[in-house]
């Protein structure tokens, strides 16, 4: 690549039900702590990049068309993607290819939601009916993960205790849920068996933003750069009859291809912590296993272990997840902007001490969509 | 230093009023003859992007359909834009640039014919205050007509002699959906649509869809004996509140062929993302075409406009034209938002 990409700022709105500010607002509120904390102006920004999910969530078509005054674009090049759920770490990827590419040398990205404006259950169904809901989509395939890999039914609860325990050290998420416990996870009711509702994401409103920079601009900023050190992303059809919606190939391609890109080849030595997209709390244990950081069927056991919570070998959601909040536009890029706070060292009251090496993931679609992303304080690291 | 990147196949739909088959299946024709005249297989492309439309599509997550007509088995690397596919050119342009992949596949395609654009378009404005009143595209390209006859610029015959000189060009292109040899004269006789606009100064409404293959310089080569070089693309945008902009002018298109070094009397053809007939004056002025810049010789938008696919298949226009020996370079320019809030160039150029 001609140029290294490396975060100098991340911003982020509360996220919360309903946010009671326009969309510009919001995603303008993001975007100023980005800059803030990169110590840069709008001035600095050379092309701005933009993601969400359905325009259908809000109602506003193409909406960079409207926030481009709110984001400072006026002037300048903005583009917007959508690969659904992914979609928050596909935009995070094109703002560093803009960067790699050596046609840019500041970018700011942003991505939002805000669920409130609108009803995801209707606009995901094309407005024609309920629908299933995405946990009706997924509830089977979690189903299949238990009988396949024996994991008894707590695993989802301890994922749902850590996330919603975890959420509470974090000031910007939705949920703070300090007295949850497995006996009240067991006892809400079930949403889409064998989901209960404390093991499902919220609906959020909010916004999320980096700046990312090239070499030069990490030299100048203030504070420590995280170098973006691999990104992949991969897709699958999301119905064919010879696919594995529990371990799709599309992850397992995906997760070799960031790995083999970075130079790591023990993704759970080598890796220090993650920001893996969880919406349900079975699919941590499910992307531990589908990403290769566990052989499979030994996912569940990382969790039952403890390895997944801040002090264990390998964290994984130290800000809460999506479990705790899920501005659905916005939850990819918070995971790979969090993962790069992590690096940083300014991740505060839920830091993974020491952290060096951090992975940021999304997914989307049937779980037919993923966007991933390495970072690192080092820009180069090396790995034994 | 930029690398060298070319088109090395193109391939679009006829504008179809109304295509009754799937968005996918525009795709996918398009994909596979793409495929067959390059002759490689469709997993040695690197890299897929596309472009379209949820809205059009009238669904959420429509884009997740269209993945079947480029097909994504075993998995592949592609990403969507939900923009023109122009857009999605500019952003595989951009990924090419890193040198570590050869080929990408870039897909536009939308089918306006299930809605009712002037009833969908209004929520491109912002939700709090015009969306609600339903401020349409159509109603604003009135306003932008009003302006440039307000001041000047323009005369209403100026306006005809656009949609006349189109549709006379279209009657060469196969893939037009409107075209006719109408004098000015009789143009200027039909009673207004959207004041002061007539209804020939609209698109037509189409579906439709285009597609093109980029390869780095050497495997360009390799795979096409007329490469079409990508000499650059830029694309900028100006504010949504239309108070707040001079509709009379494009100050976006004209920093985006600043910043590519576009000179006055440089191209041989350009293919401008003509949607009502005073954007064609507006861009001309801004962009300083002469005359010896051919414009919109397919008839451009005004007779045949696949929303998604109409600014990639103005690249796709200049490109046929640059390998067909008709020019040596030229430029194709896609837009979005109402009255050119948008606007995204694309210099194309033939080996010299």
């Amino acid at each position: 690549m001609a140029e290294r990409c490396a975060v100098v700022g991340i911003g982020q709105t509360k996220y919360d039900r309903c946010l009671p500010v326009t969309m510009d607002g919001l995603v303008r509120e993001a975007a100023l702590r980005a800059l803030e904390d990169a110590e840069l102006t709008f001035a600095d920004v050379d092309a701005i990049v933009i993601g969400k999910a359905p325009d259908a969530l809000e109602g506003v078509m193409m909406p960079e068309l409207s926030l481009c005054d709110a984001l400072g674009a006026v002037g300048k090049p903005i583009h917007r993607v959508h690969t659904a759920g992914s979609v928050g770490a596909s935009t995070a990827i094109s703002a560093a290819t803009l960067i790699e590419s050596g046609m840019y040398d500041t970018v700011l990205t942003v991505s939002y939601e805000k669920q409130s404006d609108g009803n995801f259950m209707w606009a995901l169904s094309g407005g024609r009916s309920g629908g299933q809901g995405a946990g009706g989509s997924f509830a089977p395939w979690i189903r299949d993960y238990m009988t396949r890999s024996g994991a008894p039914e707590h695993i989802g609860w301890k994922v749902a205790v850590k996330d919603r325990l975890n959420g509470c050290k974090n000031p910007y998420a939705h949920l703070h849920q300090e007295d949850i416990t497995l006996e009240a996870v067991k006892e809400s009711p079930m949403i889409w068996d064998p989901i209960h509702f404390f093991e499902v994401c919220p609906s959020s409103d909010g916004a999320a933003a980096m700046v990312v920079t090239n070499a030069a601009g990490a030299k100048r900023a203030p504070r420590p750069p995280a170098w973006v050190i691999a990104h992949a992303k991969r897709t699958e059809f999301a119905v064919f009859p010879g696919r594995d919606p529990v371990r799709p190939a599309a992850g397992v391609e995906c997760a070799k291809a960031l790995y083999k890109k970075a130079g790591i080849t023990d993704p759970r030595r080598q890796i220090d912590c993650a920001e893996l997209y969880v919406p349900f709390s079975w699919f941590e244990p499910m992307w531990l296993e589908g990403h290769l950081i566990c052989e499979e069927g030994e996912g569940w056991k990382m969790v039952d272990s403890g390895a997944t919570e801040i002090g264990g070998d390998f964290p994984v959601n130290m800000s809460g997840g999506v479990l705790c909040s899920n501005a659905i536009g916005a939850s990819g890029m918070v995971r790979c902007l969090e993962a790069a706070s992590q690096v940083r060292g300014t991740a505060g009251g839920y830091q993974v001490e020491g952290a060096r090496v951090a992975l940021g993931h999304a997914y989307g679609g049937a779980s037919n969509y993923f966007a991933m992303w390495i970072v690192s304080s080092e820009p180069n690291p090396t790995f034994s | 230093m930029a690398e060298d990147i070319a088109i090395v196949a193109f391939a679009q739909t006829p504008s179809y009023r109304s295509y009754d088959d799937s968005e996918p299946s525009m795709i996918l024709g398009l994909v596979n003859q793409i495929l067959e005249e390059i002759e490689i297989d469709r997993h040695e492309i690197d890299f897929t992007i596309a472009g379209s439309c949820d809205y059009l599509s009238g669904r959420a997550f429509s884009f997740i359909a269209n993945v079947d007509g480029y097909g994504a088995w075993p998995p592949v690397y592609e990403s969507h834009v939900e923009m023109d596919g122009a857009w999605a050119l500019f952003e595989a342009f951009v990924r090419l640039q890193m040198g570590d992949i050869d080929l990408a596949m870039i897909v536009a395609s939308g089918k306006s014919s299930p809605g009712t654009p002037r009833e969908i378009f209004p929520l491109q404005t912002d939700p709090y205050v015009n969306a609600p009143l339903g401020l349409d595209p159509v109603s604003v390209a009135g306003l932008q007509a009003r302006a440039l006859l307000d001041s000047g610029k323009a005369t209403e015959r100026d306006f005809a002699e656009v949609v006349s000189r189109s549709r006379r060009d279209a009657l060469s292109n196969p893939n037009a959906q409107v075209a006719k040899d109408i004098p000015v004269e009789t143009l200027l006789k039909e009673p207004y649509y959207a004041s002061p606009l007539r209804k020939h100064d609209l698109p037509p409404i189409s579906d439709g869809a285009s597609a093109v293959l980029i390869a780095r310089g050497k495997r360009a080569r390799e795979l096409c004996e007329k490469p079409v070089w990508i000499r650059g693309i830029d694309h900028r945008i100006e504010s949504h509140h239309l108070g707040l902009r001079d509709l009379t002018d494009s100050p976006s298109s004209r920093i985006a062929a600043r910043s590519l070094g576009l000179t006055v009397g440089s191209l041989d053809v350009a293919e401008l993302c003509v949607r009502y007939s005073p954007e064609e004056i507006v861009l001309r002025k801004a962009l300083e075409l002469g005359d010896g810049t051919r414009i919109n010789p397919s008839g451009g938008p005004l007779c045949g406009h696949p929303v998604m696919a109409s600014g990639l298949t103005r690249v796709v226009e200049v490109a046929r034209r640059i390998r067909g020996g008709e020019a040596g370079r030229g430029l194709g320019h896609a837009t979005s938002g109402p009255a050119l809030q948008q606007n995204l160039l694309c210099i194309l150029e033939g080996d010299s």
